[in-house]
């Protein structure tokens, strides 16, 4: 076990050392002509107008938020399946249908205040 | 009058009575009425029974100085009509190709057999031979590890470069084109690779707008994560680099960090286009990913580990003496984890039809319209890393991995199957960009959080029931 880690340790070195090197070796292969104009935030040919840096939409946190509860929740389910086979099925089990009905009501509940309404 | 003659009284111009005159062999040429040389050229070329158009006698052509692959035999031109594929010499060709390169590959199989031999092998002759030298042990299992790790990483290199050539032909012989044919010299195989150097030699824009920080790293969070994930993937038998534990949760961690690479990018361009794509492609992606862990617990439920080499070994052997007892297999559960699983991922991947966040038709390219070069690159290979990594997952899951789907068909090395089921799954999401539209943005939220997750919910009960068989 201690030599998949050791594996998992110098395939992040060259995960990163990948994507690094290669913007790297573009960097010394690439032309360089700068140009004002290039440099103009691409807007289908017109000048773009105001900033990016702009109130949006509130559905998008809306929908973060759901996410965060969510995986949270897949999080707890993960280490039931791992070791219910191990433990009473019938107790096991009927907890998790219990913590899932929980779960669902939440989903139900998001649906009819109108959280997953997009637009 | 014919097609023909019209063509020729338009480009005459005004002059409409020397272009009528103009001989059509073989066709009775029909009587004008005097009238109608009064009229403007157009007028008076329409008649009121079209007879049959003659035979056209196109000009030979003359494309590439008569050098091109493609074009060389002129007499081909336009295309001859052949009684049926059969009887066309480079249907012919094609197929007896298609047979040779899948006969070499059973063949290549059935020689090497199971890989994981040779690699223990090499393994006890690396060990024994560090030893003897007296490097720390220490340092002779990093050597391995770093081993394993450029192999594994060559794959996951190659893969996207054969996928993004695979999927050009696919799409062109869906719509009739021949794709890319002339680099390489063998149907355009080495079109990718020269797409690749071009990207490299191009030059790097990045706008005023832009943060020049976050533009430079998004390309790199999006892409490190994509060959991170594949080190606890299961390859074939004993052929896994890191075969940890929590090999599903790492994978679905590691992969689920793109998406803050996808929203770097969006919100470090400066450009409204970015911004709204990377807001819509992390709310899809993080969306899309709770089915896609959920429908994986049933699975992991009924073999009780995260290790895919686990989860692999659980699915061989055969009910019956035939069936194969993989979790497709399972009646109800199955199916439904391995379409919401396919659905997801699919999602997951930004590819249509849930390719919201890069809409060339609303938003130019999405989070990367400000990206050109190697860094718009990254991107790219993010993205058919991810196909692949996606095929793999779906295949250990749900396919068997590397079990041969009948006991008689064992003669072939578990690597073999995988990759065959992996290359199948990955042929279907080449598949479903060339054949489904575009999901609209409200209907794409709406699938996921009130179909899906509802059934990906359930589907967890239905998986709990075959804990009581």
């Amino acid at each position: 076990m201690f030599e998949a880690y050791l594996t998992l340790m110098v395939f992040g070195v060259v995960s990163v050392g990948f994507a690094v090197a290669s913007l790297i070796g573009a960097w010394l292969l690439r032309p360089r002509v700068p140009d004002p104009i290039k440099a103009t935030t691409y807007e289908c040919g017109v000048e773009a107008v105001g900033s990016t840096e702009i109130k949006t939409n509130f559905r998008f946190y809306v929908v973060a938020l759901l996410f965060v509860i969510f995986d949270v929740e897949a999080l707890f389910v993960i280490p039931w399946a791992v070791s219910a086979k191990t433990m009473d099925i019938g107790f096991v089990v009927g907890e998790m249908m219990v913590f899932l009905a929980v779960l669902f009501a939440g989903l139900m509940y998001a649906w009819k205040k109108g959280a997953l309404v997009w637009d | 009058m014919s097609e023909t003659n019209r063509e020729n009284v338009k480009n005459s111009g005004e002059d409409s009575q020397g272009s009528a005159q103009a001989p059509v062999p073989g066709v009775a040429k029909p009587s004008i009425p005097a009238a109608a040389h009064a009229k403007p050229a157009a007028a008076a070329a329409r008649p009121a029974a079209k007879p049959a158009a003659p035979a056209e006698v196109l000009p030979e052509p003359r494309l590439n100085n008569g050098r091109g692959r493609l074009l060389g035999s002129a007499r081909l031109w336009p295309t001859e009509v052949w009684p049926n594929p059969w009887a066309r010499p480079s249907f012919v060709r094609g197929a007896y190709w298609l047979a040779g390169i899948v006969a070499g590959v059973l063949l290549l199989g059935w020689s090497v057999g199971e890989i994981s031999v040779w690699a223990n092998l090499a393994y006890d002759w690396a060990m024994n031979l560090l030893r003897l030298r007296q490097v720390p042990e220490l340092w002779a299992q990093g050597a391995w590890s770093a081993v394993k790790v450029v192999v594994v990483f060559h794959l996951v290199a190659l893969a996207p470069l054969f996928l993004v050539w695979w999927e050009r032909k696919i799409s062109a012989h869906m719509q009739s084109r021949l794709g890319p044919m002339y680099v390489g010299g063998f149907h355009g195989w080495a079109q990718t690779i020269a797409d690749g150097i071009k990207l490299m030699l191009k030059e790097d824009v990045s706008p005023r707008a832009a943060d020049a920080w976050i533009h430079l790293l998004a390309p790199i969070v999006a892409a490190a994560p994509a060959v991170l994930a594949f080190a606890p993937v299961y390859f074939g038998s004993g052929l896994t680099a890191a075969d940890i534990d929590i090999g599903v949760l790492y994978i679905f961690a590691v992969s689920g960090m793109t998406v803050i690479g996808i929203v770097m990018a969006g919100w470090g361009s400066g450009n409204k286009f970015s911004l709204l794509g990377g807001l819509r492609a992390g709310a899809q992606l993080v969306s899309y990913e709770l089915p896609r862990t959920f429908s994986v617990i049933p699975v992991i439920l009924l073999v009780g580990s995260l290790n895919l080499t686990a989860i692999n070994d659980f699915q061989s052997g055969y009910w019956l003496g035939f069936i194969p007892r993989w979790f497709i297999f399972y009646p109800v559960m199955g199916q439904i984890a391995f379409v919401i699983f396919l659905i997801a991922s699919v999602a997951e991947t930004n590819r249509i039809p849930f390719d919201i966040p890069e809409a060339e038709s609303e938003l130019v390219a999405g989070f990367h319209t400000e990206y050109s070069g190697m860094k718009f690159s990254l991107f790219f290979f993010a993205e058919y890393a991810y196909v692949f990594l996606s095929s793999a997952l779906v295949a250990t899951f749900f396919l068997g991995g590397g079990n041969a789907p009948l006991p008689f068909l064992r003669i072939w090395p578990s690597w073999l199957w995988f990759f065959a089921k992996t290359g199948l799954i990955a042929f279907c999401f080449l598949w479903f960009r060339w054949t489904f539209p575009r999901f609209r943005v409200d209907r794409l939220m709406d699938f996921n959080w009130k179909f899906l997750l509802p059934w990906s919910f359930a589907n967890i009960a239905f998986g709990a029931v075959y804990l009581f068989l």
